[in-house]
This record gives C-alpha cells, structure tokens and sequence, in this order.
C-alpha cells in the first residue's frame, strides 16, 4: 500500500515546523507510527509531511517546580526506560510498558498520541487523572491547555490546525499518592478495548478517567465523588462501579459491544480501586 | 530527495520519492530481500529491521525519515559468514517452518537480548509481542532464543 504523493520536509526547529504548517495542507510527523498506516490507506493525504522526529527540542524528560515535564516528542520507550518517571509517576512507567510492541514504542511519541487523540490510545486516561497541562504552540504564540479541556472529540483535541505541542506538564503527585493504569487490551493491536487510571492522594481526594469507552477519554467526577473522602472498602467500591461510566455513550464494535464494554468499564474500576486501596 | 544510509555497514545514497517505504527501498532499491513485507499495516512485524539500533517495522517509515541513519537487516546479523547466535538458535531449535516471520523476530530479538540477556520465557513471550507467526505455536521460537540467550552468555568474556 503506497500514500498518494506529497512533499516532505524535515524541520530542525520548532520555529522551522510552524512556518511550514501554515503553508497549505500539511501535516506533522512525528513517529508515524498512527499517520503512516492512514496514509497507507489513503484515509490521511496531506500534501506535505513536516517531520519534527529530529527536533532535538522536543525530546527530554526534566523535573522543574514540582512537575515532570515530558517533552512532547518523547518517545514512549524513552518514557518507560526514565528514572524520573520511575520515581514520581510510576503509574505513567507502567502505562508506557503497555502501549504497543517494542516497535510502536521505540518511535511513537506521547505528543503524537495526545494530538492524534486515539479513542483507545493510553496516555489521555493517564493525563487527565494526572491533571497534566499541555504546552502548545502557534504562530499566535504559546498557551496552555488543561488535559481536561483537551479532548473533545473522536480524534479531535482543543488544539489549532497550526499549533503543536511541545510539552506535556505532570504535577508531581503528593507523596503518599497512590496511582495505577490498568487496561483491558485488543489482542492484536494492544490497543485499550478499556484502560482505567486512577490517582488517590493520602487525603483521598481521587482522580479517575477512562480510555477505550468512549468517543474520547473521560474524567468520570461521579464514580470520583463516590469515592473521595472515603475508605475504600467494599460497599465504596460497588457504589463506585454503580455510578461509573453513568451518561456516557459507549463504544460498540467487533470486539465488544456496548453492553460489554460497560460491563468491563466497571471491573476495571474495580481492580484499580482495590490494587490502591 | 537525496539520502544517505547506512545499511550494515555500507554506506548509500539515493535520491528517493518522499513516499518511498523503508521496506521498498530496502527490497527493490537495494535488492536485500530478506526483509518482508508481511501485513503491511503495521501489524505483524515481518518487515522488522533496526534503525540506529532499535527494533523499528520498516513498512510504517518514510525512507527519506531514515535519512543519516544507521540500519540493520537481516543481511547484516551474521559477521564473516558465521550465523548470529539467534540464527543458530532459530537453526537448532526449529524456530521456523515456513519462516516468513522469522528476519523480523532476529532484528527485535537481537535488540531484546542486548537489553535483557537473562530474560524468563514469560519476558521472552513478551518481548515477541510486535511479531506474528502463523505456523509455529511460538513454542520452538522462544526455545530458540533461550538457545541464542544462552549461547552469547558463554560467549562472553569473564571478567
């Protein structure tokens, strides 16, 4: 499968790929790993590629006034394999264990999945409990986009058809925090047929968000107000699976219908409030 | 546009369409047949090969996105016409029947057991998880790198 023709440019600076992005139909490269495949299928044809894979800029881990600061073209292998994120977000060191083959994380990045914003990608559920804040910018400038306000959509995020994000900000979470990433994974693609994050700070103020459930990955504030303030025992816990997952219009394909897909939402919450009970 | 590679050792230059695959250019560019084109979605990684050492699926890279890069095929793992210890392994062990799978697990492998030489069947298994294989159950593929595991741990040097 060959993608329709198109012009390629590699861009050496951040301030090099958004002048390119301005000029017609382009596109930003960064692993390629969801882009070419679509290409392939001549779903994607943008008519110039911007590869942004060898900005060293956008490469790095770093921690600065109690946050971790990935930088958007980070890969995940690079993600899993960092002391940092070992330390004050393990959670986020086991997500990246998850995503893909060896393959996938050795060349796709965490900004490329934020911005393709996969329905069934991992890192949204793990942004969103970790209230990370995502550094873009434009040829406006830069802004901040809280990962609540992120997602709206089947792929479809806050961000302009000329900004690109550069960084993804995680608040170190308070010591004696709790966290955990668990997922239900397509066997083929590894891919989250549902993926449950949950973020519990000694004071049990909870954070939950779900991935694979939806059109987009969600912060569930109903099952988080159930469990919030309280110890999580067992009746917690089943009125937890109860409120989850309430309004939400759930994904249904080949691999599980509605009915089931909600089903696991639920357990999955389950096993991710008891792993940090 | 122009590139520069290096593919196991020798250095090219081409000048290629921006939509030119890694895989194609290997293949029909440089004639190195061994990498294969299995799905070519992405999916079942035949086409493995390393680029600047990681285990990367050729048919979802740009050849212009290899450009200055460093790559490995299948071609390259043996050295003076003496098989790579996951060949032998492959070899002995009957890790392949009709072996179309099998450059694509070598090129991840090798970069497995540089990271992990001692690795349980369990993170063998794991670690196999980017690769399809339709005939072998995987059973004789995972004896076959725990020959390979085991072969280059004698290799080594004592200190």
């Amino acid at each position: 499968m060959i993608p329709v023709e198109f012009d390629y440019k590699k861009a050496i600076s951040v301030e090099e790929a958004l002048e390119a992005l301005s000029s017609g139909d382009s596109k930003l490269l960064a692993g390629g790993y969801s882009l070419i495949p679509a290409m392939k299928l001549r779903l994607n044809q943008p008519s110039m590629l911007i590869d942004i894979g060898g900005i060293a800029s956008l490469k790095g881990i770093e921690e600065e006034d109690g946050q971790i600061i990935i930088k958007a073209g980070t890969t995940h292998n690079d993600i899993l394999n960092n002391d940092l994120i070992k330390t004050h977000l393990p959670f986020f060191h086991e997500a990246a264990s998850m995503i893909g083959d060896v393959q996938v994380r050795n060349r796709g990045t965490i900004g490329g999945s934020l911005a393709h914003a996969d329905p069934a990608a991992d890192w949204p559920a793990l942004v969103l409990v970790a209230e990370a804040t995502i550094d873009v910018v434009g040829t406006g400038g830069k802004r901040n986009i809280k990962a609540a306000d992120f997602f709206t959509g089947l792929f479809t995020t806050a961000l302009a058809e000329n900004e690109i994000i550069t960084a993804i900000r995680i608040p170190i979470p308070a010591n004696g925090s709790r966290m955990v990433y668990l997922k239900f994974e397509n066997p083929a693609s590894r891919f989250a047929v549902v993926g449950c994050a949950v973020l519990r700070s000694s004071d049990k103020k909870t954070t939950i968000a779900f991935t694979g459930v939806a059109d987009y990955a969600f912060r569930d504030t109903a099952a988080e107000q159930v469990v919030s303030g309280k110890i999580l025992d067992t009746n917690t816990i089943a009125d937890a699976m109860n409120a989850a997952v309430y309004g939400v219009n759930v994904l249904s394909d080949n691999f599980a219908s509605e009915d089931y897909r909600r089903h696991l939402a639920k357990v999955y919450l389950k096993r991710a409030l008891q792993a940090i009970a | 546009m122009q590139i520069r590679v290096k593919v196991n050792g020798v250095d090219y230059t081409h000048d290629v369409e921006p939509r030119l695959l890694l895989v194609h250019y290997l293949r029909d560019v440089l004639r190195l047949t061994g990498t294969h084109i299995g799905c070519d979605t992405s999916i079942c990684g035949a086409c493995t090969v390393q680029v600047d050492g990681n285990a990367t699926k050729s048919c979802t890279l740009f050849a212009v996105q290899a450009d200055g890069c460093e790559i490995t095929t299948v071609e390259g793992l043996s050295t003076n016409g003496e098989l790579h210890a996951l060949q032998e392994g492959f070899k002995e062990m009957h890790g392949l029947q009709c072996g179309f799978c099998t450059p694509g697990i070598l090129m991840t492998m090798d970069e497995y057991l540089k990271i992990n030489p001692n690795p349980t069947e369990e993170e063998i298994r794991h670690g196999l998880k980017g690769h399809l294989c339709r005939c072998t159950g995987y059973q004789n593929i995972v004896k076959s790198v725990q020959y390979a595991a085991n072969k280059l741990k004698k290799e080594e040097v004592p200190v």
